[in-house]
């Protein structure tokens, strides 16, 4: 023990004092040294080099702003009427065949109880639960959206009336080509239906707990 | 036995020398005696010694170039305290049942189409059209229930048993991962037969994942691929479940193992608490 302690302490940290061939004067790297610190940064870039790309590949949707920008026709305007919703149905996800599908329940907007949102022409209630996504069915019978998983209950305009939901459920944009009704992207709205970028099932609006759950790049 | 012998089973190793022949030259004594030799002998034996030596030789030849035996004596022929019972046959029931959910799904591999419009199809192909194929599916299934009782079994025993306690707390680490990865495997498994229940199973599971407040969302959206539940879920759901957790499963299965064999098993706590009589009484 006391002989390893002296020769650290002799041990000097400029390779010509330590008798190295070929050392320069105030050099303290050794050959060894230097060559362990190269190896390690020449596989530290080679595995960043697949790493990193393979990676952006997996996050890359979450950067990506992935809302389109289409809209898609649901019927002439003589379909829709303010007092009771209508079943359509849409595709969310293009490419996903029968699951990329949902129904978008429409009706056209009453002006004496639609005071929000009033640039939109139709109100398109999405069926998705604000609770963990599960699809609510409207039953006219008591004008509530009812969701059969875990019991949320949503009102006529789709604000939370009971249950576990967080918020009312979202909506769609809409519009009036020629005579045809046309939904867009998804919006969120808060328990004052104020408009929001689309947000997961689950996430709050309202109060502190809304800046729990911010805006992502992808929505 | 010459010191290259690997710890074959006895049923394995050559027949020692009769008394009165005489050993065949160069075996030193140990190996099987030489045909000519013999006067009198059984077919049978004279098969079996012939195929033991055969065995032994294969095996030699691999241990000289691998020195593999040392390790496998060390790891397979260990000593285990007193009391081992069918309790400590949990975990290896467990990494068996893991073996079987990976064979059965290599083979499920084989058949199924991770496409959301060929998805449930193909499953209903293997289930109703393939040769044993509703067997094999029906053995990943369960098997994959059977795995989580075990994970769970073989956990509780390990805390009831006190196993866990140092020097073995890393070991229990290495399970609380182990564990995590296998309901990871359960979530990930579920959402592959497509149909309605896996579905929405695994649309209410992600808005689980989404429900944590700030990383929620982004971890629900990297489960999906996307702001919404599509294509890129099912393939992605595929590949988790198919190549990086069972991976990673494996790898973590090799530290566990190594650390068993390193560390050794526990006694049970009945017969640690005899011992603790015992050294009473003798005080």
């Amino acid at each position: 023990m006391a002989s390893d302690k002296n020769s650290k302490q002799k041990k000097s940290p400029y390779t010509s004092d330590r008798g190295i061939a070929g050392a320069f004067e105030g050099e303290t790297v050794t050959r060894r040294g230097f060559m362990t610190g190269n190896a390690l940064a020449v596989g530290g870039i080679a595995t960043a080099a697949f790493g990193l790309p393979a990676l952006g590949f997996a996050l890359g949707p979450q950067l990506q702003d992935s809302t389109s920008d289409d809209w898609q026709d649901v019927g002439p305007e003589g379909d829709f009427n303010p007092q009771t919703y209508v079943p359509k149905v849409a595709n969310i996800v293009a490419a996903a065949g029968e699951a990329g599908k949902t129904t978008v329940y429409l009706r056209r907007r009453d002006p004496k109880r639609d005071k929000r949102n009033e640039d939109l022409p139709y109100v398109a209630v999405s069926t998705r639960c604000a609770h963990l996504g599960c699809p609510v069915r409207y039953i006219q019978a008591s004008e509530r959206f009812v969701c059969p998983c875990h019991g949320g209950i949503y009102d006529f305009e789709g604000k939370v009336a009971g249950g576990p939901p967080v918020r009312p459920l979202d909506r769609f944009y809409t519009r009036v080509t020629d005579g045809r009704v046309e939904i867009g992207s998804r919006f969120s709205v808060n328990s004052e239906l104020d408009r929001f970028s689309p947000r997961d099932p689950s996430n709050h609006l309202d109060g502190l707990w809304q800046y729990l759950y911010p805006k992502r790049p992808s929505t | 036995m010459s010191k290259l012998t690997p710890p074959l089973p006895r049923f394995l190793r050559p027949a020692p020398p009769r008394p009165g022949r005489r050993p065949a030259p160069g075996d030193n004594g140990t190996g099987p005696p030489g045909r000519r030799t013999g006067g009198k002998r059984k077919r049978g034996r004279v098969l079996r010694d012939g195929a033991a030596e055969g065995g032994t030789a294969a095996v030699g030849w691999l241990d000289e170039r691998s020195g593999l035996s040392p390790f496998l004596r060390g790891f397979l022929f260990r000593k285990v305290p007193k009391g081992t019972d069918w309790f400590h046959t949990l975990g290896s029931a467990t990494m068996f049942a893991f073996v079987s959910q990976a064979v059965t799904g290599v083979f499920l591999a084989m058949y199924y189409e991770p496409d959301p419009s060929r998805a449930y199809e193909s499953a209903s192909y293997i289930t109703n059209e393939v040769f044993l194929g509703e067997l094999v599916r029906g053995m990943h299934k369960w098997g994959a229930t059977v795995m989580i009782v075990l994970v769970f079994l073989h956990m509780g025993r390990t805390f009831v048993f006190g196993a866990y306690k140092y020097p073995r707390e890393l070991n229990w680490v290495i399970g609380v991962v182990l564990l995590i990865l296998t309901l990871a495997m359960g979530f990930t498994g579920y959402l592959l037969p497509f149909d309605q229940r896996s579905f929405w199973a695994t649309v209410v599971g992600v808005n689980i994942n989404a429900s944590g407040p700030l990383i929620g969302p982004y971890l629900a959206e990297f489960l999906r691929g996307g702001a919404e539940f599509g294509t890129t879920t099912l393939t992605r759901f595929y590949a988790l479940h198919m190549l990086l957790i069972p991976g990673l499963i494996g790898a973590l299965i090799g530290a566990h193992l190594y650390l068993v064999a390193k560390l050794g098993t526990t006694a049970p706590p009945w017969l640690k608490a005899e011992k603790k009589e015992l050294s009473r009484e003798e005080l």
